[in-house]
């Protein structure tokens, strides 16, 4: 495969795993021949319709998927605009919509014949997937997760040692999920003869950013079937959140070619992007490597990688998906970005007008739909990806109001 | 013309024995005391001088190296001051082989052609990028390769038969060995089983192999020097500067001359490994 043809966004990866010029591997030697045989592994596995058959059993039992398409009619109502839906990844099992990769990388690791299951995690929801598939089918399992956000995502943490994870605290670096990820990889980089990495997002080597984006697509396939049953045509608008962007792949990746729908990634702006405390790293950083591909990357005019911020633990991340690094240039998505404080507030009025708690992740992305659904005709239908819910955000919620719970 | 580290290898292999190769990181703790200590390295017994570019997400580092990239990050440390660093070295020696180690970013922020331009003329012999594996090597190993830079590629444990061609085809200088799976600093290598792989990578190329990563004592180095062509130690010198600190974690004024003696009983392992 050479280039992605300029008449189709959804190509990519070409052989050596590029988009443009994101993506590729660049990692120790010492993992070569390992990435080398996971891709030959996820090739073979595409082409075995056993595969996919177990896949689909799961998601329909285990994880519960279809999730619905939800007509969020008093939020459409107080935006008085465009018609805003729901993508309901929050009601997956284990609450968010890391469960459908990690449900695909588990089976990946089985038929490698991988006894042992390591992975990072920020907000802890993809620790909290990756231990419940460990469970589900027997390894052992290893969560890296920093010391910061072990601090502030403390129901997870509890969650995943429930599930027979264990948990290892990072204190490296700033101790968030940067350093999380580091860790991983020196931990697989040793243990390279029978761990599976389960990366929890659409980055880190080839054939990584590919295959956690195949497996989130279901997202945005079920979002086209849905939608085409309940408003007979395409949506107009899409709106997802971006930490490393696993969930906003999900749902864009099947829609990239139709070129009547508007997609929108929304960043951590955390306290704003005039600040350096924030993580929106297609806005305020720089092509660059790290964690195995090129993108885009917070960084000093040195090169040393700078640590983000978010209010949100799973947006909390310097870099970002090659994809999405090469879908802003080619300008087919557009990527915005929302404060902790505009989250905040859309995570508060999502819960009182929807009686749903959606995660600070999803949070984000509702605070841009905020901004853009009042400016929109009532006959726009716009999606918004609620891919988490918030039962693990609410001690920190009331923390940030100032609320103390007892 | 050869470069210093083909020449430094074939005038080791007329001596008969191997060669000893020093890791340090520019600018730890900070940069006088990083000069003088990779000043002092060659009448230490160094014969080769690897400087770590440091880094703030070094992925297969232990934390000794890790600790030592932060103490060069806090002190300020920059890629600018690194080619420096090693442009005042050669400005008293003209023969020592300088290897700069370290992880693409900051390589690629400073910019290849310019980086390289630099390094050329700061007086840099080699690099070892650890994470450019040779499916990347269009990114910076065939570029330095035209720039006269050798570039140096690891062989791991996990690099079998079918492998190895791939590894070799581009590399120069020397092939190094990583004779652990794992990070830098953590198990120790087991000499029998380093053997064995050198011998194996050695009949696929001309080129020298040196060992490294899990190498810590004087001892250690002997056994490798036996099998080898050389042993880095890294790690072990590393937390030898940390371990003279002061409180305030400066260096203490006992630093760099206890730094040079412990380097100089390494160095005495490797001198002396092939007579045993």
């Amino acid at each position: 495969m050479s280039d992605p043809s300029p008449n189709s966004f959804r190509t990519g990866p070409d052989e050596d795993g590029h988009f443009g010029i994101f993506g590729g591997r660049f990692v120790a030697e010492t993992l070569m021949p390992l990435i080398l045989e996971l891709e030959k592994a996820y090739g073979d596995a595409q082409n075995d319709p056993a595969f996919y058959a177990e896949l689909d059993d799961l998601a329909k039992h285990y994880t519960g998927r279809p999730s619905p398409l939800y007509f969020a009619e008093r939020l459409t109502e107080h935006c008085g605009g465009a018609k805003i839906y729901f993508k309901r990844d929050e009601l997956n099992h284990t609450g968010s919509h890391k469960i459908n990769n990690c449900l695909g990388q588990i089976q990946l690791a089985r038929r490698m014949g991988k006894t042992r299951i390591i992975a990072e995690t920020g907000a802890g929801q993809h620790g909290v997937a990756t231990a419940t598939v460990a469970a589900r089918f027997g390894l052992p399992c290893v969560i890296y997760m920093g010391a910061k956000d072990i601090e502030r995502q403390a129901p997870n943490v509890f969650r995943m040692r429930l599930l027979g994870a264990e948990v290892i605290p990072v204190t490296s670096g700033a101790g968030t999920l940067k350093d999380a990820m580091n860790e991983a990889l020196r931990d697989w980089v040793t243990n390279v003869d029978d761990t599976f990495y389960i990366i929890g997002t659409v980055a880190g080597p080839h054939p990584y950013p590919q295959l956690v984006r195949d497996f989130q697509s279901i997202i945005g396939r079920e979002t086209k079937e849905q939608m085409a049953e309940r408003e007979g045509r395409l949506p107009d608008t899409l709106v997802a959140c971006i930490g490393g962007g696993s969930n906003a792949m999900g749902l864009f990746h099947p829609f990239l070619d139709d070129t009547s729908v508007n997609i929108i990634g929304v960043e951590a702006g955390g306290l704003g992007l005039d600040t350096k405390e924030h993580s929106a790293s297609l806005a305020g950083g720089m092509p660059g490597v790290l964690h195995g591909n090129r993108t885009y990357l917070l960084q000093d005019e040195d090169g040393q990688i700078e640590e983000g911020h978010s209010i949100s633990a799973g947006l909390d991340y310097p870099g970002i998906g090659p994809e999405h690094a090469w879908l802003k240039e080619t300008g087919r998505v557009q990527y915005v970005n929302a404060t902790d404080a505009e989250a905040l507030e859309a995570f508060q009025l999502c819960t009182k007008l929807e009686g749903i708690i959606p995660a600070l992740e999803p949070a984000h992305a509702i605070a841009h739909v905020l901004k853009i659904a009042p400016e929109l005709p009532s006959d726009h239908l716009l999606v918004m990806n609620l891919c988490g819910r918030g039962d693990k955000d609410v001690f920190a919620v009331a923390g940030y109001l100032g609320i103390t719970l007892t | 013309m050869s470069s210093r580290i083909e020449q430094r290898f074939a005038a080791l292999k007329k001596e008969g024995r191997a060669a000893f190769v020093a890791f340090v990181t520019a600018g730890d703790p900070d940069l006088d005391t990083s000069l003088a200590i990779i000043k002092g390295l060659p009448d230490a017994g160094t014969d080769v001088i690897e400087i770590g570019m440091p880094f703030t997400d070094p992925m297969a580092e232990g934390p000794p190296i890790q600790a030592s990239y932060q103490r060069a990050l806090k002190g300020g440390q920059t890629m600018r001051k690194t080619l420096e660093l090693v442009r005042q070295f050669r400005e008293g020696n003209d023969d020592t082989p300088i290897i700069l180690m370290g992880y693409y970013n900051p390589v690629y922020h400073y910019g290849v052609d310019k980086f390289l331009a630099d390094a050329k003329s700061a007086g840099v012999d080699g690099l070892i990028i650890v994470d450019l594996p040779a499916e990347e090597d269009s990114e910076l190993c065939l570029p330095s390769l035209k720039a006269g830079i050798n570039f140096i590629r690891l062989a791991t444990p996990t690099t079998d038969e079918k492998r190895l061609p791939t590894i070799l085809k581009n590399t120069s200088g020397f092939v190094y060995y990583v004779s652990v799976k794992g990070i830098t600093g953590a198990a120790a290598a087991e000499a029998t089983g380093v053997a064995e792989a050198v011998a194996r990578i050695k009949a696929a190329t001309e080129l020298p192999v040196i060992v490294g990563f899990g190498i810590k004592t004087p001892q250690n180095v002997a056994a490798i020097a036996r099998h080898a062509d050389g042993a880095v130690v890294g790690s072990a010198i590393v937390d030898c500067i940390k371990d003279n600190l002061d409180q305030d974690s400066t260096a203490s004024s006992g630093l760099v001359p206890a730094v040079l003696d412990f380097v100089k009983s390494l160095a005495a392992g490797v001198h002396t490994g092939r007579d045993k």
